[in-house]
């Protein structure tokens, strides 16, 4: 019974996702294309902090510190460097798991309300010296010059449908690799590590091992969706990429759809992200703020009344039908 | 020599401000386990009571600031009756970031109400005034907010410590439920406790406009001071905040002063990640 819902969720979610490429035909706009591409964009990234901070309970706020090194590889490579943005892709995003390993091989020490004021405060940290570090632009960051269009260095001008499938593809790998993990050894290991560090160590578990694997494969996943963020916007400086404000967005959009489960982080994009740019689009502009207004209401709504996020109200919705199921069974 | 001194007076000077902010959110993480998010736009709302109080009717920061804490009293302790008392029992993580969200509506209605513009009260009674002992300037207003700060975490502690109410707070953060079974109205102590919290700030803020202009983001970098002094002190512990405020004011004015200013937030986060490193519950944690 369980298993059939679940193939059944499965494959309209697979339909779904044949249908997807199809949208740009369908929807010509290209507003309509942006809020479509976003969506993916900040499901890739929710998903990557999923791997972390839903699966292994470790909940960062530092995850902005990776996505931002993934588009400084990226801005780099094509502004600097003035190559294609590839190579500075791979290299920025070993380079945001290295770095995310070593800052948190200490930082795994600290439990609780310690663990989250250390992560925002390497936020903080980095931020200011990306600020001050001329070699990557400072405050100012780094723009994009006029290149050619095309996928070799991953730039349109005209079109956003290009942007579209490039986002489309990051969010399949990136659910790949993470359906990969929830179903492999790592992923048992993960959520023992989750459920009780202590005792999953007294079993065998290598709970720092664990740890810093989850840190490395999470940060390396919001590298990858930084450096498309920064080709899709032509140009990279620090409170784009590196604030807190950023590093909310993970954890909310995750949080909103439901942490620790596969589809949550979709499911949160899915809503929240028309939300943002239709009621920004709406009421935005200079001076505006109501669309955070709304955007921060909706945030302490869920808090409060449903911590699982939408993926706890499904599953309430499908329990509760199978449980008067149930019980008209046993009236009868 | 001179210049040592001045550094270290305004570092004192800062930390003292840091102080009457980090207390407040101090005592709500001792008695509820709760991080507020929401602590530095309490401190920005409070500012904007206090600028309105000025512009419109004309009273001072020096007086006003009691308006600014009654108005903010009853923010926080409506914060606690409509948000916070949701989460209590559920993941620590969730009163976090339902108050990320209380921040993110009060900056933006902020925002939207009073534009991103910069506020600063002309013609305050402290405001610009200084005296000179020496070559050492000594600013009036920042030495006004310091007694303050030494005066309400002083009461503050004392209370806590030395009066029966003080005795149910406790009571109520070691253990809740027997804390009720000793008749103690916990939800009173709560909201209380949330309202005395939000207060403290709001007296900071209600006399930061003689000297600090006031926007809708003002708030968010005295936040994350905030936490970080406040874990640094460690778990709920009022001398502790106090002493590591005093800190990393001193820290931060010998980095922007002796290294360069762009650095001393630099050095104040990194002094957190540095000393939790070897205390992982702060310098006076349990």
């Amino acid at each position: 019974m369980n298993l059939a819902r679940k193939d059944y969720l499965l494959a309209a979610v697979f339909g779904i996702f044949a249908l997807l490429p199809l949208i740009p035909g369908v929807l010509p706009s290209s507003f309509t294309q942006h809020v479509f591409l976003l969506i993916f964009l900040y499901a890739s990234m929710s998903q990557s902090w999923n791997v972390l901070g839903g699966y292994c309970g470790q909940v960062s706020f530092g995850h902005s510190v990776f996505f931002g090194i993934g588009a400084y590889g990226a801005g780099m490579a094509v502004v600097h460097f003035q190559t294609l943005p590839w190579p500075g892709v791979i290299v920025g995003a070993f380079a945001a798991a290295a770095v995310a390993m070593v800052i948190s091989y200490p930082v795994f020490k600290l439990t609780g309300h310690y663990f989250a004021i250390a992560t925002f405060a390497i936020v903080e940290i980095f931020n200011r010296l990306f600020m001050v570090w001329d070699w990557v632009g400072g405050a100012l960051g780094l723009d994009y010059g006029l290149t050619d269009t095309g996928i070799a260095n991953f730039v349109w001008y005209e079109s956003k449908v290009p942007y579209y499938y490039g986002a489309l593809g990051l969010m399949v790998i990136v659910f790949s690799t993470v359906r990969w993990i929830e179903r492999n050894r790592l992923g048992y290991l993960l959520r023992a590590v989750r459920e009780g560090q202590d005792a999953s160590e007294s079993l065998g578990v290598n709970s720092t091992w664990t740890k810093l694997t989850a840190m490395g494969v999470s940060a390396f996943l919001a590298a990858l969706c930084g450096a498309f963020y920064a080709q899709y916007n032509f140009r990279v400086d620090p409170p784009m990429v590196m604030s807190l404000d950023v590093s909310m967005k993970f954890v909310l959009i995750t949080l909103l759809g439901g942490t620790g489960t596969l589809w949550g982080p979709l499911l949160g994009a899915a809503v929240l992200i028309p939300l943002q740019e239709y009621t920004r689009a709406m009421f935005g502009g200079l001076g505006g703020g109501l669309d955070l207004i709304i955007f921060g209401l909706l945030i302490i709504l869920v808090v409060v009344k449903q911590p699982r996020g939408i993926m706890g109200i499904l599953e309430d919705l499908t329990r509760g039908r199978k449980s008067r199921k149930q019980s008209e069974k046993g009236g009868a | 020599m001179t210049l040592f001194v001045q550094v270290t007076l305004d570092g004192l000077l800062t930390g003292l401000l840091y102080a009457l902010v980090a207390t407040g959110l101090s005592l709500i993480w001792g008695v509820m386990d709760v991080i507020n998010f929401a602590h530095g736009e309490y401190l920005m709302v409070a500012m904007y009571v206090s600028y309105w109080l000025g512009f419109l009717m004309n009273i001072d920061p020096l007086f006003s600031w009691i308006g600014a804490a009654v108005f903010v009293f009853i923010l926080a302790a409506l914060t606690y009756k409509l948000i916070i008392k949701f989460t209590v029992g559920k993941s620590a993580l969730s009163a976090l970031l339902a108050t990320f969200g209380l921040s993110m509506v009060l900056k933006n209605t902020a925002l939207y109400n009073f534009s991103p513009n910069f506020r600063l009260l002309s013609d305050t009674i402290l405001g610009g005034k200084r005296f000179l002992i020496g070559d050492i300037v000594i600013p009036l207003p920042q030495v006004v907010i310091g007694i303050f700060a030494v005066v309400v975490v002083g009461t503050l502690f004392w209370l806590i410590k030395r009066t029966r109410l003080g005795w149910a707070i406790q009571a109520t953060a070691l253990n809740k439920q027997a804390a009720e079974l000793m008749g103690i109205n916990t939800e009173w102590i709560y909201t209380l406790v949330f309202g005395l919290g939000g207060a403290c700030c709001g007296i900071a803020g209600g006399l930061l406009p003689s000297y600090l202009a006031v926007h809708p983001e003002v708030g968010s970098l005295f936040s994350l001071i905030a936490f970080v002094i406040v874990a640094l002190g460690g778990f709920g512990s009022i001398p502790g905040a106090f002493l590591a405020a005093l800190m990393i004011g001193l820290v931060e004015a010998y980095s922007g002063f002796y290294i360069a200013p762009v650095f001393k937030y630099v050095a104040v986060f990194g002094i957190y990640i540095v000393v939790v490193m070897f205390r992982p519950r702060g310098l006076f944690g349990w």
